[in-house]
């Protein structure tokens, strides 16, 4: 073993293809349309209720949001902690999330313990109370929880920020205290009768999905669900900003959280994934050129990175950092730099070949379980969009260029329009 | 590169698994197992093989045994912030995320009170690039002034970030010196204040390498799509031409038994009175560690906890609170911190905790509750078994704990508890002489 050199570094290969595990449909008996990514070697299986969010009111903005948490406090005959007991008895998990369009409910189980546990979500999804108590409860917690997180710039500058650019939809709004006092027990069970039936509702099972499941889905959920109530569907549209200054003023702050953004593409749009590798080299991964400048180089921060981000109908970039408050406006200029250098000077090819290889890579390795393919089909079905997603991105990252790169940058990248929060000081 | 908050959280990836064969066990019998092969290079260097073939990935983690417990008191931060210049180029080697990046490779690192951990994800195909980079950084780091300089800036605005900058966030620089007094967990990993890593120097920086940072105090695991045979002959060829080095005798101070409760009342510019408790409990290889941690479980873990239950909903006491353990190897904490909600004292909130504590001391609790959290904990392992990186870092931390094996007995110790180890437990560790509270108050 004497001689290698180890300032050679080892040959290596860039992936070639990445293989899915393709999500097969049914069809439940009331028209539920259920996806399952099926792995015949787990023992475990993950249901996951899928309900867009409707009835979008900037009067009443909390209601989607209430009615999910609200979900397992209560359903049929089972108070809160009945149906948390039920469910940890068999070593479960049933969780509720929240996002800007959708509104789930999933279930984690061993599949032997499918038949003690599934009924339980079908009486969270289709029978629950909205206990007045525990209501009161969820308020109280609520807002001490947001007055604790409004002392925190991130989340100062994350609001303000989602709010320039998506002013007062599901999107943008920004929730007060006073939001938690409008909610009213009547109208999130009216939210709940629209929002949760059959027809809104999307079911993804992976893991062990064989027919017996679906089949015990099916006798769960395609029957005995009979809610009709009217909704609306959650549509906006966006224009591009003016690229104010928004500056949130922390007389006490060590760091300023600086958030720079526009509105963007959705995943739907042809240049969606050649932008995500403008954004890699930008602010996309640890070698980023934000990262490598104003980390690495200035050490202004313990972190920078930049996103694009889809949404169901639109889409939008941020940067987003936490500095040093006497280095502020030197991160503020060093960003600006790093944007006018993409849109003037091509992306060498020993970086760009890096990036791609990166991307290809990371794509791999989240790639890791059967939830993964799961969350890969999700990302495609609810932009209405087929497989030939994933084969067109590979074949984009692959093959784009320095000088595509370039005019992306010049179409999609404006500071002087990017709306610019800084909460702290400067 | 987190410290305090995954050594907290660390306790369910640790978690991980084997076979249930209690008779109180209802919910699992089957069986599940994280395989591995394991040899040792002649240099001392101790590398685990974990072989899974339903992912084209390989993952690389090396745990280097030391943490911010092994640091002089007047350095601490030290472990963390060496692990930042761990990425700063080495001998042969100038950039050590560029060339991985390359091959479709991600990384990072993070060193909590105990140890350092470093692991790389990236295309099985492309393993012999992860040898080339670990091992030339075992070999010897670059060393640059620029890179040691940048780095303490960095760390500098990770100590702002996560400790000073946020509400509550310097509770844990309050909480440890309160609750030992002796122990080198009396500091956290970022470590005491920002001067310590501000006055970092070179020949610090040269010495802590060459004392921690050789083949026999490291654990390497390889899992993923890789082969014993391929995992041995790249071990080899990279690892084993790094000549040997002693390995450090460790002679912490040990913590003496607390004898008297311990208070504090800080102010600061927070929106709500917070309560901190910590109790003094068991190491993580002591059976006492099980019995803890299932106490935590009863008390807070979910919806129909009993602090959930009692504290948050019937009584409304709270507006969160919770229970967990430190996990460390030498004797950890057992801690509850919770916000009590307007028009509760504080001193009313910590009497209402400690009615459910006297309540778990003097009265046995049932069997079907025990049963529910030992289910959850060996279901939370199987579900952590679909993630490669989880197993790979809980082999190299059982085997730095004694034998990698351990992780395949986990669910034993845990369904091996009863309803009367519970109470023994819960009677030893709330004590008033073994408490240390916090109360952290609005201005």
């Amino acid at each position: 073993m004497i001689g290698i050199d180890r300032t050679q570094a080892p040959a290596f290969r860039q992936v070639e293809h990445i293989d899915l595990i393709k999500a097969q449909q049914h069809t439940l008996d009331n028209g539920i349309s259920l996806f399952s990514i099926h792995a015949p070697e787990q023992e475990l299986v993950r249901i996951e209720f899928i309900f867009a969010n409707v009835n979008w009111d900037s009067k009443k903005p909390l209601q989607a949001f209430a009615v999910n948490n609200m979900l397992v406090e209560g359903a049929g005959s089972l108070n809160a902690s009945e149906i948390a007991e039920r469910i940890d008895f068999y070593g479960a998990f049933l969780q509720t999330d929240y996002s800007y369009d959708y509104s789930t409910v999933t279930l984690y189980t061993l599949n032997k313990h499918l038949q003690a546990t599934l009924p339980i979500v079908k009486e969270v999804v289709s029978d629950a109370v909205f206990p007045k108590e525990e209501l009161d409860t969820f308020i109280r917690n609520q807002k001490q929880k947001l007055n604790v997180n409004l002392e925190k710039n991130d989340f100062i500058s994350r609001r303000v920020f989602n709010h320039a650019l998506f002013a007062d939809t599901i999107y943008g709004f920004m929730v007060e205290e006073s939001d938690y006092d409008k909610i009213v027990r009547s109208d999130l069970i009216n939210y709940y009768e629209s929002a949760y039936q059959p027809k809104n509702c999307t079911i993804i099972v992976s893991g062990n999905a064989d027919d017996s499941v679906i089949a015990f889905i099916n006798t769960l959920f395609g029957d005995n669900w009979a809610k009709t109530n009217p909704l609306a569907e959650n549509n906006f549209s966006f224009k591009a900003g003016t690229g104010e200054l928004h500056f949130i003023e922390r007389p006490d702050a060590l760091q300023s959280a600086i958030r720079i953004g526009q509105v963007s593409l959705s995943r739907r749009h042809p240049d969606f994934a050649s932008l995500q590798v403008l954004n890699t080299v930008l602010g996309g991964y640890f070698g980023s050129r934000l990262m490598a400048n104003i980390r690495e180089d200035k050490g202004f921060t313990y972190g920078i990175g930049s996103a694009l981000v889809s949404f169901k109908d639109t889409g939008y970039f941020y940067i987003a950092s936490e500095v040093g408050t006497d280095v502020c406006q030197a991160a503020l200029d060093e960003i600006q730099k790093e944007i006018n250098i993409l849109q003037s000077i091509p992306v060498p090819e020993h970086e760009l070949q890096l990036v791609k290889n990166y991307i290809l890579g990371s794509m791999l390795a989240g790639l890791e379980n059967v939830f993964s393919h799961a969350d890969k089909f999700k990302n495609i079905y609810f932009s209405g969009m087929s497989y030939d997603y994933y084969d067109n991105y590979i074949e984009t990252v692959k093959t784009i260029t320095a000088a595509q790169l370039l005019d992306l940058a010049g179409t999609y990248l404006h500071f002087d329009q990017m709306e610019k929060v800084i909460a702290g000081k400067m | 590169m987190p410290s305090e908050f995954f050594l907290l959280s660390t306790s369910l990836v640790l978690r991980i698994c084997s076979c249930a064969n209690s008779a109180t066990f209802v919910a699992f019998d089957s069986l599940t197992m994280v395989h591995f092969k394991r040899f040792t290079l002649d240099n001392g260097l101790r590398v685990l093989v974990h072989e899974d073939h339903t992912t084209p990935m390989a993952v690389v983690n090396i745990l280097y045994d030391v943490g911010a417990r092994d640091e002089n008191p007047e350095q601490t931060g030290f472990a963390h912030l060496f692990e930042h210049l761990m990425f700063g180029g080495s001998v042969n080697i100038a950039s050590y995320d560029e060339p991985l990046q390359r091959v479709g490779g991600i990384n990072n690192a993070f060193t909590s009170n105990d140890i350092t951990n470093y692991f790389i994800q990236l295309p099985a195909a492309n393993l012999e690039t992860a040898f080339w980079l670990e091992s030339d950084r075992m070999m010897g780091l670059a060393f640059s002034e620029k890179s040691l300089e940048v780095q303490r800036n960095v760390v500098c605005e990770e100590f702002k970030q996560r400790y000073l900058n946020q509400p509550y966030g310097d509770v844990w620089l309050k909480l440890r010196p309160l609750a030992y007094k002796t122990h080198p967990y009396k500091w956290a990993t970022i470590g005491k204040e920002l001067s310590h890593i501000e006055e970092a120097r070179m020949e610090d920086v040269k010495a802590f390498f060459k004392r921690y940072y050789h083949p026999a105090n490291a654990i390497m695991v390889v899992g993923g799509a890789v082969s014993v045979e391929e995992v041995k002959r790249l071990s080899e060829k990279w690892f084993a031409p790094i000549p040997g080095a002693p390995t450090p005798v460790r002679d912490l101070p040990q913590e003496p038994p607390q004898t008297k409760e311990r208070r504090e009342t800080v102010k600061a510019d927070v929106p709500v009175d917070a309560l901190y408790m910590a109790f003094h409990m068991p190491g993580r290889t002591d059976r006492g560690f099980y019995e803890a941690d299932l106490i935590s479980d009863i008390l807070s873990r979910g919806n129909a906890s009993r602090f959930m239950v009692n504290l948050v909903k019937a009584k409304k006491i709270f507006s969160e609170v919770n229970a967990y353990v430190t996990s460390s190897i030498d004797p950890g904490l057992f801690v509850i911190e919770g916000k009590p909600v307007k028009g509760i004292s504080i001193e009313q909130a910590e009497a209402a905790v400690w009615n459910e504590l006297r309540r778990i001391k003097d009265e046995p609790v049932e069997q079907d509750e025990l049963t529910k959290v030992i289910n959850k904990v060996e279901s939370t392992m199987v579900f952590s078994e679909l993630n490669l990186l989880d197993k790979a870092m809980n082999l190299a931390y059982f085997e730095l704990l004694g034998d990698a094996d351990l992780l395949n007995q986990e669910t034993e110790k845990y369904a091996a508890i009863s309803v009367a180890d519970i109470q023994a437990r819960a009677q030893s560790l709330f004590r008033n002489e073994n408490t240390s509270v916090l109360y952290y108050l609005a201005n």
